[in-house]
């Protein structure tokens, strides 16, 4: 096809248009290395002094660290003039990156095993967890979140597997801390009595219920407020936060259900500034501001004055009752042979033939 | 045949804007809607906090750099497709489109494995005082990683389209390579390079996954405009969140309108 | 300057014509290490990490059920979107260069706001859309249908934009000719037009394709991510990176790569074939 070439180029422009060609090609090269420079330059100074503190933690505490305790630190004798930078994402995509070499002063994850890995690598000294609270600093329960009023009356882990129920729970396999809540229901039907072949016969049943499993938490959340499903299995502090932002939902603490423990821990590096702010967590000043945030407390005595927002339920376990991690992700989660890896092939097989 | 005509043109016409709108405008409404829900002041102050403001400016920086610099490569790239014959050509083709088929945490991966301190480059990088991961230089690395195939691609059929007869020509007469592509063949292809630069824009501005690995998520100093929208959902801040789509979004198609305003300066038909 | 009438454009396959041997050997250099920086050597890295432990495990995290359940999922819907994309695309691009109508250049700027969005708002906005609560009635969220619409999302602008330049640099004197030949517009598109759109349109389904097959943000919520149904490979890929099996990860990963450099290599030929046959 021929193609009018009078449209391809003006060679009879002369000189002007290749003036004017120069010099925007100039303009547009200069541009590009000022970019670069200014680039350079905020790269430079994007690194942190050797007074900041940098926190590394798991995405939900944002707004405790930033809004409550940063500033409360920084209004102690200790904390005077101590300058914070502060990063919160998923909590094995931080643990990842301190692994790949973020800077990081102050590490707080969402799972123990986000942990171990830096432990592993030598940047946390395996000592972390030898305080009187074994290295964590709030805590947490699994609750089922429910619609404003709890139309359907859901009050415990049987109820979640009655006809009609759907549930929203994150996928174990996208998300290290989805696996909280499966444990939760295979901890609690122990606790209840029941042998281990009838635990694992619950967990399949409540996957069977399960109609969506988004890949992480906020995403769970997300998609429970838009809609879909009758009950979230989600975190206590998650529950509470998305309430004070005008959420239309409730939650149930069931009688039995899993301690969410949230490992904390300084760097081998880290400044002593880094370790009085630790410290300073555990005192009855943060820990009520970790209350404030929707997190329990550690400490007892706080943790009383805050019974009626926080009950404790009667049959509360944590991850070490039913075997610790590294069992629990060997005999549940292990890629081929594992109890909810077999559930949800079986799941899939059924459904999607 | 006037009203077949007409008739076909109608339909097609419907069709596309029926299919547009589905697909486009109703989800632009909606998040119009969602970001002033509660009116436009609050959907403004939830956009002009400190970190927000950072964050826009990291992402038009992390752009303008990533950009232009594809530009020229892209043109580079394209020229070489079209122009030259080498071994490997059907290769670098398909090469060029890989960036989008790897999954946006696979490329911060990627990077990490190559530029992170413990990497096959990033210790020496890092022994030179040179930061590349977790830093603005690793957030343009992957900008430039995800919006590397546009230009190349909306150029190489223009190049094919046009043909290189006039270069041919321009060669005979005794111009140099650099005459030739200033004057015959950039005129020629502005339009693909004009909408490679939008997109390669408009991804740029749009990028998450790849940048938010390899950044460190820094409130305040490694927080691009996506990351930031993103901790503000997780926040439950659904208005600043939408806004600062929305803003985005802006930026994009202001974008597009300076392309179009650059074309029509530059040679009027 | 001018070429006498009737002479045809030509793809150029004759070498060494363009540019000069020395200003060859220099860019081809340039853009080599330009590629190799930002994503030869990445690359490289990816491959190298995902056959660490031996082309034994490589295999293995490869061939479990749901990595090809997600592998799957992910080439049929990347395919369909193409499919539809190729056909919308072009109609879009169509209006957009030829049609006259109010608005015509508001709609040209929104072409591109796919990207500028970030894909969780896409994702998320989609859901809003047509999720349980559907304002529109359509609930097609968390089924296979969901992931197309994402997909179709997030892809749009690749075929308009590839085609549009074209479009713009095309020649109407041909169509006029044949239209007062006698041939009515479906057959001058068929047979005229067509044949010159065809690298741009499969230019941008090769973008569209591989960027349909890498989506993460907007297809993870909408889609509700189920394992075996809904999950694509994106989404599969993530959670074995955020289960530690990086190395799972990255093998998949590349195979995906695998897959998608034979699809672009096919559509390559595709494309010289067309410009070889076309006129």
């Amino acid at each position: 096809m021929r193609i009018r070439l009078s449209k391809l180029s003006s060679p009879h422009r002369g000189g002007e248009g290749q003036d004017r060609r120069r010099r925007r090609a100039l303009r547009f090269g200069l541009a590009a290395l000022l970019a670069l420079a200014l680039g350079l330059g905020v790269a430079a100074c994007g690194s942190s002094s050797s007074d900041t503190i940098a926190v590394v933690g798991y995405s939900t505490p944002e707004t405790a660290y930033t809004k409550s305790l940063i500033p409360a630190f920084q209004k102690t004798s200790q904390g005077q003039g101590t300058e914070f930078s502060t990063s919160f994402g998923p909590s094995g995509d931080q643990s990842r990156a301190v692994e790949s070499g973020q800077p990081a002063d102050v590490v707080h994850f969402s799972i123990q095993p986000d942990m171990q890995r830096l432990v592993d690598d030598g940047i946390v000294d395996s000592g972390w967890d030898q305080n009187p609270y074994h290295g964590f600093v709030q805590d947490s329960v699994v609750t089922f979140v429910v619609r404003k009023g709890n139309p359907k009356g859901i009050q415990t882990w049987d109820d979640l597997v009655k006809p009609g129920v759907e549930i929203v729970t994150p996928n174990p396999f996208s998300s290290g801390s989805a696996r909280w809540n499966l444990m939760a229901a295979y901890g609690a039907e122990i606790q209840e009595g029941k042998s281990p072949a009838e635990a694992e016969a619950f967990l399949k049943t409540l996957l069977e219920h399960t109609v969506v499993q988004p890949a992480s938490g906020g995403d769970a959340l997300t998609t429970f407020t838009s809609g879909k499903g009758d009950v979230l299995l989600s975190y206590e502090n998650e529950a509470i936060a998305a309430q004070k932002a005008g959420e239309n939902v409730d939650y149930v603490i069931p009688d039995d259900t899993i301690q969410i423990q949230t490992p904390i821990a300084t760097t081998k590096d880290a400044s002593s500034q880094a370790q009085d702010f630790v410290k300073f967590l555990y005192t009855p000043k943060a820990q009520q501001l970790w209350a404030d945030n929707g997190y329990r407390p550690v400490v007892k005595s706080v943790l009383d004055k805050n019974k009626s927002k926080f009950p404790t339920p009667p049959g509360l376990f944590t991850i070490d009752d039913v075997g610790g991690w590294d069992q629990v992700t060997t005999k549940f989660f292990d890629e081929t042979n594992g109890i909810v890896t077999k559930d949800e092939q079986d799941l899939g097989v059924s459904t999607s033939g | 045949m006037v009203v077949r005509r007409n008739a076909g043109r109608w339909g097609l016409r419907a069709f596309a804007l029926g299919y547009l709108a589905m697909l486009l405008l109703v989800p632009l409404g909606m998040i119009f809607y969602r970001a002033f829900e509660h009116g436009f002041g609050a959907a403004w102050d939830a956009v002009t906090t400190a970190d927000a403001l950072h964050a826009f400016y990291l992402t038009v920086l992390i752009a303008a750099i990533a950009v232009p610099v594809n530009t020229i490569f892209g043109v580079g790239c394209a020229l070489l497709l079209v122009r030259s014959n080498f071994r490997g050509k059907a290769l670098l083709n398909a090469v060029i489109d890989l960036p989008f088929a790897i999954s946006p945490v696979v490329i911060g991966l990627s990077l990490i494995l190559v530029y992170g301190r413990f990497g096959w480059f990033g210790g020496w990088l890092f022994d030179q005082g040179i930061q590349v991961i977790f830093s603005v230089p690793g957030m343009v690395l992957a900008t430039m990683f995800v919006s590397l195939p546009f230009v190349a691609r909306e150029v190489v059929p223009v190049l094919h389209e046009i043909g290189d007869e006039q270069e041919q020509a321009a060669r005979t007469l005794g111009a140099n390579w650099w005459q030739t592509f200033r004057r015959i063949t950039l005129p020629a292809i502005r339009w693909g390079v004009a909408y490679g630069v939008v997109l390669s824009t408009a991804r740029a501005l749009g990028e998450f996954g790849a940048v938010a690995v390899v950044s460190g998520r820094i409130t305040g100093q490694t927080q691009t405009a996506t990351i930031w929208i993103s901790q503000a959902f997780s926040k439950f801040d659904t208005t600043g969140a939408y806004t600062g789509s929305i803003v985005l979004a802006l930026i994009a198609v202001t974008t597009l309108l300076a392309m179009n305003i650059f074309k029509r300066k530059e040679a009027p038909r | 300057m001018s070429v006498a009438p009737g002479a045809r454009a030509e793809a150029s396959p004759r070498p060494v014509a363009w540019p000069r041997l020395g200003g060859a050997a220099l860019g081809r250099g340039l853009v080599t290490a330009y590629l190799s920086i930002v994503v030869l050597i990445p690359l490289a890295a990816l491959v190298s990490k995902s056959s660490s432990d031996g082309l034994g495990a490589f295999w293995h995290d490869v061939t479990t059920p749901q990595a090809i359940a997600a592998l799957k999922l992910t080439l049929i819907a990347s395919l369909i979107v193409v499919a539809i994309n190729v056909v919308a695309g072009t109609a879009i691009a169509w209006v957009l260069v030829r049609d006259r109508f109010p608005g015509k250049q508001l709609v040209n700027s929104v072409i591109d706001l796919p990207f500028a969005l970030p894909t969780i708002v896409a994702g998320i906005t989609l859901l809003a859309l047509y999720g349980t609560n559907s304002p529109v009635g359509i609930t097609v969220a968390f089924t296979r249908a969901s992931v197309v619409l994402a997909l179709l999302f997030v892809t749009l602008p690749f075929v308009v934009r590839a085609v549009q330049p074209v479009l713009l640099e095309l020649d109407q004197e041909m169509e006029e000719a044949a239209a007062s030949l006698g041939a009515g517009p479906l057959t001058t598109f068929r047979r005229i037009i067509l044949p010159n759109l065809t690298p741009a349109i499969l230019a941008g389904a090769a973008l569209a394709f591989a960027r349909a097959i890498g989506e993460y943000g907007s297809v993870v919520l909408f889609t509700g991510a189920l394992p075996f149904k809904t999950e694509v490979a994106s989404v599969f890929i993530f959670g074995q990176i955020e289960t530690g099996n990086t190395n799972g990860a990255a093998a998949v990963s590349v195979t995906l790569l695998g897959i998608a450099l034979l699809v672009l290599l096919v559509i390559g030929r595709l494309t010289r074939w067309s410009l070889r046959h076309g006129r």
